[in-house]
């Protein structure tokens, strides 16, 4: 899964967790398929029947800023997002789409347009968007947060290597 | 050597850490919620995780969704009840109010400790001079099992808020005014060390206001110095033994901000962004339908103290719904015995379940399409009280108060003039 291609559907900046799954579905159900439907709902309604499989969230800044529920990354994948590519994320939900191994890139997004079509080397920290004929480099992810990722995510990391299998053991 | 999140990282790795640093690190707590935790359980289970670290340091808090409005709900929270047995985790069932009071008021939080939760406001904390900060459920499950979180040591921003306070301005108004000067953004990925004149003249409640807002600017902690007023907080709520602790002179900041907030108006955040800050003169006239006080920024006792006396003798216009929600029974029953509740009960609040249900829009006051909501909550996201086509106001529950009187956003400084 190094490389992945898509479309582009763009957001703005400071897209929140709230818009991303809204309080009302996320406490009702742990039904991943069910909350994926009204993925970014608020913000674009019907946002989830234009999503094809692979395709890429592309925002601004400080994406999934707000809460850290953990349905906001779950609910993506679901809705079959490949990666989110943003100007920068939140922590909180810039960790948990590692953990649960949603790839994150972070690179300027200001020349993409909605619909654009991509394509991401997650190894090589590249996005090249096809449709514009242009390469834009990617902020590295921590050492740590490649190890994760690598593993498949936290749980996999954990069941791998029994506990945190990252060296720097304090 | 270092800002307070280097010192108190530091002394939990056992060698010197500094800023960009990231380490395996032992949490002294660790917090869930009703939202979060039905994740947390399920990647514990897929991790293979027996047993809970230390049960004696993990609380779960029913809170989000309580008492539980539907069977899906019910269903959740029977599941955590039963982990929470199985696991001999402490819990906090419905009606003991929303977490980032109990932590706290239970004496879960000491001075230089390391606290997460699964809850973004879990930054609360920051107020008794701790390094607390929210993640996600599988982060939580990992440290259930391990007793260890990874962190990456933040770089720090240290506020400086100098001067005092005018009559009718609060720390919620400093607050926002925060949110405000560093944006949505400002302080993403960093810690805020957040002292001066203003800070040391509040009490713990108020304080807690603050550092509870600080993941509004993007904020990993919003960490205060720990001072007689902490040590007095805590006294009655823990027996054990605690170091303050502070940065050192030598230590090196991102960004110094000083500010005197002697001039200070209360301040208003606007729909639909936290950041979107204004001087309470640019909005007073907005009509109002419903008035939330309550939820982890600003469900105290003394936050009901001040609406109360703004309340007492007075009626709430009768176009305005006022929504009370404590954010502890604790806090509850304090304002029964202080004649609190009774003074706004009678001024036509209605009292809702010590929790969080409106402010997460689960339970409890969602508004109706079109309806503007004046709420002392700390987001006012599109859709955050569980309409998306309502428009959300926050303020101090003083500014709350004294609109819910008036049927539209009113300065309270009219009070004291």
């Amino acid at each position: 899964m190094n490389n992945l291609r898509g479309r582009a559907h763009v957001f703005g900046d400071n897209v929140n967790t709230d818009y991303i799954i809204s309080g009302k579905y996320k406490f009702k159900t742990l039904d991943m398929n069910e909350l994926a439907k009204h993925v970014m709902e608020d913000l674009h309604p019907g946002f989830y029947k234009e999503i094809e499989d692979g395709d890429f969230i592309v925002a601004g800044e400080n994406f999934g800023c707000g809460s850290s529920r953990e349905q906001a990354p779950l609910a993506i994948q679901a809705a079959g997002v490949g990666a989110v590519i943003a100007r920068s994320f939140a922590r909180i939900f810039y960790r948990n789409c590692i953990n649960i191994g949603l790839p994150v890139v972070e690179c300027d997004t200001s020349h993409i347009r909605e619909g654009d079509e991509l394509l991401v080397d997650l190894r090589k920290g590249r996005v090249h968007n096809v449709t514009a004929d242009r390469s834009i480099g990617a902020v590295p992810l921590p050492a740590v947060m490649v190890r994760i990722l690598g593993d498949g995510g936290l749980v996999e990391h954990f069941k791998k290597h029994g506990g945190f299998g990252i060296g720097d053991e304090g | 050597m270092g800002t307070m999140s280097e010192e108190i990282l530091s002394a939990h790795v056992g060698k010197d850490v500094v800023a960009g640093d990231i380490v395996i690190v032992p949490v002294d707590f660790i917090m869930g919620q009703d939202g979060t935790t039905s994740l947390t359980i399920q990647a514990f289970r897929n991790m293979g995780g027996k047993s809970v670290h230390d049960p004696d340091k993990f609380a779960i808090v029913i809170d989000h969704n309580s008492p539980s409005p539907l069977e899906s709900v019910s269903n959740i929270h029977d599941q955590i009840r039963e982990f929470s047995e199985e696991h001999h985790a402490i819990l906090y069932d419905i009606g003991e109010g929303v977490c980032h009071q109990i932590v706290p008021e239970k004496g879960h939080v000491l001075p230089g400790g390391l606290v997460i939760g699964a809850d973004s406001h879990t930054c609360t904390y920051g107020a008794l001079n701790s390094f607390a900060t929210g993640v996600g459920s599988t982060d939580l499950a990992a440290a259930l099992i391990s007793g260890k979180t990874w962190m990456k040591a933040p770089g720090t921003i240290k506020l400086i808020y100098s001067g005092s306070l005018p009559a009718g301005v609060y720390s919620k108004d400093v607050a926002l005014h925060m949110v405000g000067k560093l944006t949505a953004n400002g302080a993403t990925y960093k810690a805020l060390e957040i002292q001066g004149d203003v800070i040391d003249s509040l009490s713990i409640e108020a304080r807690m206001t603050i550092s509870n807002m600080a993941v509004e600017t993007g904020a990993k902690v919003g960490i205060m110095r720990c001072d007689s007023m902490v040590q007095q907080y805590l006294k009655g709520r823990t027996t054990e033994q605690y170091r303050g602790v502070d940065a050192t002179e030598d230590a090196r900041y991102d960004k110094i901000v000083e500010d005197d907030l002697s001039a200070l108006s209360p301040q208003v955040s606007k729909p639909h962004e936290v950041d979107n800050v204004v001087p309470i003169a640019e909005v007073a006239g907005t009509e109002v339908d419903e008035v939330f006080i309550g939820t982890c920024t600003n469900g105290r006792l003394e936050d009901f103290s001040i609406a109360a006396r703004l309340l007492a003798g007075k009626q709430v216009s009768r176009r305005v719904r006022l929504i009370v929600a404590p954010a502890s029974r604790e806090i509850m029953l304090r304002c029964i015995e202080e004649g609190i509740l009774d003074k706004m009960v009678r001024a036509g609040a209605v009292i809702v379940t010590p929790g969080c249900g409106p402010c997460v829009g689960t339970c409890g006051g969602i508004p109706a399409d079109g309806e503007v909501v004046l709420s002392t909550a700390n987001r006012n996201f599109k859709g955050r009280m569980g309409n998306s086509n309502a428009f959300i106001y926050l303020a101090s529950p003083a500014t709350a108060a004294y609109s819910a009187i008036n049927g539209v956003i009113s300065d309270p400084r009219e009070v004291f003039e």
